[in-house]
């Protein structure tokens, strides 16, 4: 491999590290109109009445819509960019008279400017009937109050949702008998686990700008990772055929799945689509802190059974995912919660029972993981305590009970483990960590404690039978290529690893490929950027593609050599007679497949997936702990990681680095909580607290790969993987330290001091 | 009220609001590189040079840039991409929305100090978030800059 | 966001306190905290062209502009001099270099912030605010006042450096607020320990008179600490309980104590924070 397995820089680095203007809000017509929205100071109310008339009186107030401006006739709808019909309840409207959560919108606005859109939203004068809000996901369902209590809710899918119930959704799987193994175990250990809900906070809030095209079709320019998804539900939410939308997505300032969900796009298309006239939204950071798409709140219960020689037998798990004000990506996380990391062990028997509540609480969203991390904390914290009282090393332990390459795997659909690491992953973390040298926990000079704790991790690689990956190829001029796809690149740089595929198939220069992403009207149909598919996924497109691409281009030079396809050797350069006795530059053929050619180059494939092949990491924390003031401070956090073939390792490696630390947030500092009346106290980059780089410490990330036959030269997946490991690592340091266990995330400093000073008096 | 000042070099006067901030009014004359990640100055991808001195945009009123000297990422454009080539051998400009912000404060300390220690670094660039990369990539790319700049000086010394 | 309807650079200091008496104006310093109120202001004022923004050794002691910035304070040499790693530890952390290039030493002590850092170190290093009608006020006496219209123009500290100083905070992460801060300042008539993020404004503790000017033996620290958390009021809010700071109270007091006589001669600046 000459392109692929290389650490090319990004195609856009250059343009982005220089600050060009390459956004949304960069590209936004000057005369957009300026959309806000007039939110709900409550947690739960009714509209009673909307008086806009003093709004509207304001010169460059162009309009002011509330529920009563839209259709009648208007249909639910769900945010969640899902594959139709989406498993997310349809229980949204772009304006509801009824509010479900403090930030729920009650009106838009529309103006010519800032102060003036300012001023308006002062002045628009709403009664309220204020209902009692349910904000404990602990007692939602079968509670008194109901949050869609609405005929209209609809579940498209069966996922045991009942809006009567504050049910979102209900999950049940299992194989084996769990209560026969854990009746038979040595130990049962039975622990509950709690993680807050966390913000992706990318440092690009949602926007997007809509105008009205030459055909009179609504185009929406904006910040998205799934701009298939956002045609379809603006079109349903407008109540317009998708005919009429277009959408592109420019480059996006980070995703982590908050722009899976549709979180922006319907306000300002609703404008557009109304006054014919351009117009944007850009939500503040405050909107993004309390009125946005976080990872999903879950209480877990983990009863784990193993015997006294560590083996472990059975993992039965209960999960109650707080989905929020609406059910977007609700009754989907929650099955990554359990399926993960229970799959991560041979056991012979399992169940996972789960379920999805709505409360009045900010909804909940698609976040980096997916219900993943929740989950992996809540069992790879059990099987570290599980190691602690067994006397056992939690790396031995583990090498005692994982899955291997080949084995068939129960709780993960039945899918077979094709490619699987983990074992050299262990070794290899445990010696790149210093892992027995360094002991569990010791004393430094300056009184801190230095503690190690580590823990496994899995993921998928794209949606089996349901994920389509898209890519269009092109011969252009001069022998080179375009590449036309429907995936969003969000940072992450799937645009050049594409077309490192590309190149590496065409043996061509990497510079000899282009990229175009996203245009619905001109990219091949995708999925879109999420479920970890892109590389997997669209990549296996491109290489199908590029190899019919070189099949046609060897067909062109035939008819132009007057030979048999199979005389002809392609090399990237030129097309050769096997007999040397003619060839013709890709340059040649170019210029050739514009003149009298029937031989199309340009190829669109098209992929699904038959299974969900996971990649695996083993992470270690080395932590410092201020027993008495209970800091935690991350010193190095090493990963170890297979996702099959990297693509492109230094990506790869910034992927692994960058989920690392905002795992590092989860565990330790970002938190998520709400007043007595629904109000999210953490609203700022002031109150919540993501890590600056003085809060992680040093990072070392190293690949052990296998290699994935059904992926694009081996590979699989690592956007979501990477972000699993150090809430229960950091977890198990901390408690190496101090000798009490954390059964929530994230691990306050006030937790650790008062754990340890308790520890202290005893 | 009336704003003389010096941007990217270009003495310019423009008729302002008063409570216009830096970072609204750079915007409004094309300098897109500066960008708002938040309201509550925590950030730093509104980072931009006063007379040479890194400050945060969203922070300023345009009014006090009276007389004085701003730099956005758009008047360095040289000086950035010598050390954009580093920080992107790395893949570590990820999504690029915090880079304008990080690479001006890394400018500015790479200008007060020419050899900044690990420690240095982190500290100066404290303020700049980055959700992406989880740092080390920029890091490992600073570093690489340093040293290319130590040849390269050595070189020409030679 | 904050709206404001008029600027104006002040060309003297009376200008700038007239235009302060009007209600709706108000007076500019980094504008970081300003920045965040929700308020109309009709016409801000600026300082910042009156030659506020420096820190002088004067016969009095050291003299600090109220413009002087916290970047500043963690880098002047004269305070380095004076305090050791102090004002380092107690600023050096605040958000980033560009947040402290803007944030002021005048608008940190006029704000009287629960949070600062500004506040706890210059309690316990008795400065005196220095106001432009109403003359000088010790900051223990102004940390107690209600905001008035007044402009400080400057902070002394006294001539006499402490023995010894040392800061100590603790913090969720490294750059935010302080979930607790503790100063520390050893004089040869005094012993002044300032604890602040409680998470009210910060005071100094009384009854330290019998521990002054001499060096304190490992168990009069541990006295001192207990004294401290049994009497500094302490409060709950989404950073920490009342209980962990009171905890808090006690650890960082005595860490601050034990960094003030932990060199040989019984007092040295805090350097190795």
């Amino acid at each position: 491999m000459k392109i692929v397995n290389t650490s090319v820089p990004k195609k856009d680095a250059l343009q982005l590290l220089t600050g060009q203007p390459v956004y949304t809000d960069d590209l936004a017509p000057k005369d957009c109109l300026i959309v806000r929205l007039l939110r709900s100071p409550y947690a739960s109310a009714i509209v009673k009445s909307v008086n806009k008339k003093a709004a509207l009186l304001i010169p460059d107030i162009e309009a002011v819509y509330t529920w009563e401006d839209l259709p009648a006739d208007a249909k639910r709808f769900t945010l969640a960019g899902q594959t139709y019909p989406e498993p997310s309840p349809h229980d949204h409207l772009i304006l509801d008279r009824r509010l479900r959560y403090v930030g729920d919108p009650v009106a838009i606005v529309a103006g010519r400017n800032e102060a003036a859109v300012e001023k308006a939203l002062a002045l628009i004068k709403v009664e309220y009937e204020v209902l009692e809000p349910l904000l404990d996901p602990t007692v939602a369902k079968d509670n008194k109050i109901i949050v869609h209590p609405e005929d209209d809710w609809e579940a498209l899918c069966p996922v045991g949702a009942d809006n009567k119930r504050n049910l979102c959704a209900h999950a049940e799987s299992n194989a084996g008998d769990i209560e026969a193994t854990l009746a038979d175990c040595d130990i049962v250990l039975d622990r509950t686990y709690h993680t807050k809900a966390v913000q992706q906070c990318m440092m690009e809030t949602y926007r997007t700008f809509c105008t009205i095209d030459t055909y009179g079709r609504l185009v929406i320019t904006g910040a998205t990772q799934v701009p298939f998804h956002v045609r379809r539900i603006v079109a349903l939410a407008l109540g317009i055929p998708k005919s009429k939308v277009r959408v592109i997505k420019p480059r996006i300032g980070g995703g982590f799945g908050a722009k899976q969900t549709c979180v922006s796009e319907v306000y300002p298309a609703l404008v557009t689509w109304l006054t014919k006239k351009p117009s944007k939204i850009v939500f503040s950071r405050y909107e993004c802190m309390t009125a946005s798409s976080p990872r999903h709140e879950t209480h877990m219960r983990v009863r784990l059974g193993a015997m006294k020689d560590g083996r472990i037998r059975g993992i039965d798990m209960y999960a109650v995912s707080n989905t929020g004000a609406y059910g977007d990506h609700g009754p989907t996380t929650v099955d990554l919660t359990g399926h993960k990391p229970i799959t991560l062990y041979r056991t012979e028997s399992y169940r996972f029972v789960a379920d999805v509540v709505y409360t009045n609480n900010m909804p909940a969203g698609a976040y980096r993981g997916y219900g993943a991390p929740q989950g992996m904390f809540a069992v790879e914290s059990a099987v570290n305590e599980l190691a602690a009282l067994l006397g056992m090393d939690a790396f031995l332990l583990r090498e005692k009970n994982i899955i291997h390459e080949g084995d068939y795997l129960p709780s993960y659909y039945g899918e077979t483990n094709t490619s699987c690491a983990l074992d050299r992953c262990l070794a290899r973390a445990k010696e790149l960590s210093g892992w027995e040298e360094k002991g569990l926990c010791r004393k430094l000079q300056n009184g801190k404690v230095r503690a190690l704790g580590m823990a496994m991790a899995m993921q998928g690689s794209a949606i089996p039978y349901l994920d389509v990956g898209g890519a269009t190829l092109r011969l252009g001029d001069e022998g080179t290529y375009n590449l036309l796809i429907g995936a969003s690149d969000m940072g992450t740089g799937c645009d050049t690893i594409l077309a490192q595929i590309a190149a590496e198939v065409l043996e061509c220069d990497l510079d000899a490929v282009s990229v175009f992403g996203v245009d619905t009207d001109a990219s091949p149909y995708d999925s879109g950027s999420y479920a970890s598919s892109t590389t997997y996924l669209t990549g296996q497109a491109v290489y199908q593609a590029a190899a019919e691409l070189r099949r046609r281009l060897t067909l062109l030079a035939a008819k132009l050599l007057k030979c048999e396809a199979d005389e002809i050797i392609f090399d990237g350069k030129k097309a050769a007679k096997i007999d040397g006795s003619g060839a013709l530059t890709l340059a040649e053929l170019a210029v050739a497949s514009q003149a009298g050619n029937d031989v199309a180059l340009d190829v669109t494939a098209s992929t699904k997936s038959t299974a969900s092949p996971p990649p695996f990491m083993v992470g270690v924390a080395e932590v410092d702990i201020d027993t008495e003031t209970g800091e935690v401070r991350p010193v190095h956090y090493y990963g170890v990681v297979d996702c099959g073939t990297c693509i492109n390792p230094n990506l790869a490696k910034v992927q692994t680095e960058g989920g690392i630390v905002q795992g590092i947030g989860m565990a330790l500092s970002e938190n998520v909580t709400y007043a007595p009346d629904g109000r999210v106290y953490e609203n700022s980059l002031m109150q919540y607290k993501i890590p600056s780089r003085l809060d992680n410490g040093r990072l070392t990330v190293v690949f052990e790969p296998s290699y994935e036959k059904s992926g694009p030269f081996g590979a699989k997946s690592i956007g979501e993987l990477v972000i699993n490991t150090p809430g229960p690592a950091i977890a198990a340091a901390i408690a190496n330290a101090v000798g009490a266990r954390f059964y929530e995330l994230p691990v306050t400093p006030e937790q650790v001091a008062m754990a340890a000073a308790a520890r202290k008096k005893k | 009220m009336e704003l003389t000042l010096t941007l990217n070099g270009k003495k310019m006067s423009r008729l302002i609001e008063p409570g216009i901030l830096l970072l609204d009014f750079l915007r409004s004359e094309g300098c897109y590189s500066v960008k708002r990640g938040c309201e509550t100055s925590n950030c730093g991808l509104c980072t931009v040079f006063l007379d040479d001195v890194p400050v945060l945009s969203c922070s300023l009123l345009a009014a006090r840039a009276q007389g004085r000297r701003v730099t956005t990422l758009e008047g360095l454009r040289q000086e950035a991409e010598e050390l954009a080539a580093f920080i992107a051998a790395q893949g570590a400009e990820q999504c690029g929305f915090c880079n304008p912000g990080f690479m001006m404060n890394a400018i500015a300390l790479l200008r007060e100090k020419a050899e900044p220690s690990v420690d240095e670094i982190r500290d100066y660039l404290a303020g700049n978030l980055c959700r992406c990369s989880g740092y080390e990539g920029q890091l490992r790319g600073i570093l690489a800059f340093i040293e290319w700049r130590k040849s390269e000086k050595g070189g020409a010394a030679r | 966001m904050i709206g404001i309807r008029d600027y104006k650079k002040a060309a003297s200091l009376e200008e700038a306190y007239q235009l302060n008496q009007k209600r709706g104006n108000r007076l500019l310093g980094g504008m970081l905290w300003l920045k965040l109120s929700r308020n109309s202001v009709q016409t801000v004022i600026d300082i910042s062209g009156l030659g506020l923004d420096k820190i002088e050794e004067t016969g009095e002691g050291l003299r600090l502009g109220a413009m002087v910035t916290l970047r500043q304070l963690e880098l002047d040499e004269k305070l380095v001099t004076y305090g050791g790693g102090a004002f380092r530890e107690a600023v050096g952390r605040i958000v980033g270099v560009q947040f402290r290039n803007l944030a002021t030493l005048g608008g940190s002590i006029y704000g009287r912030f629960g949070f600062s850092d500004v506040l706890t170190l210059f309690l316990a290093l008795d400065a005196t605010v220095c106001l432009y009608k109403r003359g000088r006020v010790p900051l223990r006496d102004y940390a107690a006042l209600p905001y008035d219209r007044d402009i400080i123009t400057h902070l002394l500290l006294p001539k006499a450096a402490p023995l010894a100083v040392a800061y100590r905070s603790a913090r969720l992460t490294e750059t935010d607020f302080p979930l607790l801060t503790c100063g520390c300042a050893v004089r040869s008539d005094a012993l002044n320990i300032a604890v602040g993020a409680r998470p009210g404004r910060a005071l100094l503790l009384s009854g330290l008179e019998k521990y002054a000017g001499r060096k304190l033996k490992d168990e009069e620290i541990e006295e001192i600490a207990a004294h401290a958390a049994a009497t500094v009021p302490t409060g709950s809010n989404t950073r920490g309980s009342a209980a962990y700071r009171t905890h808090l109270v006690q650890v960082l007091c005595a860490r601050a104590l034990r960094a003030c006589f932990r060199k040989e001669d019984g007092c040295g600046a805090d350097a190795d924070s």
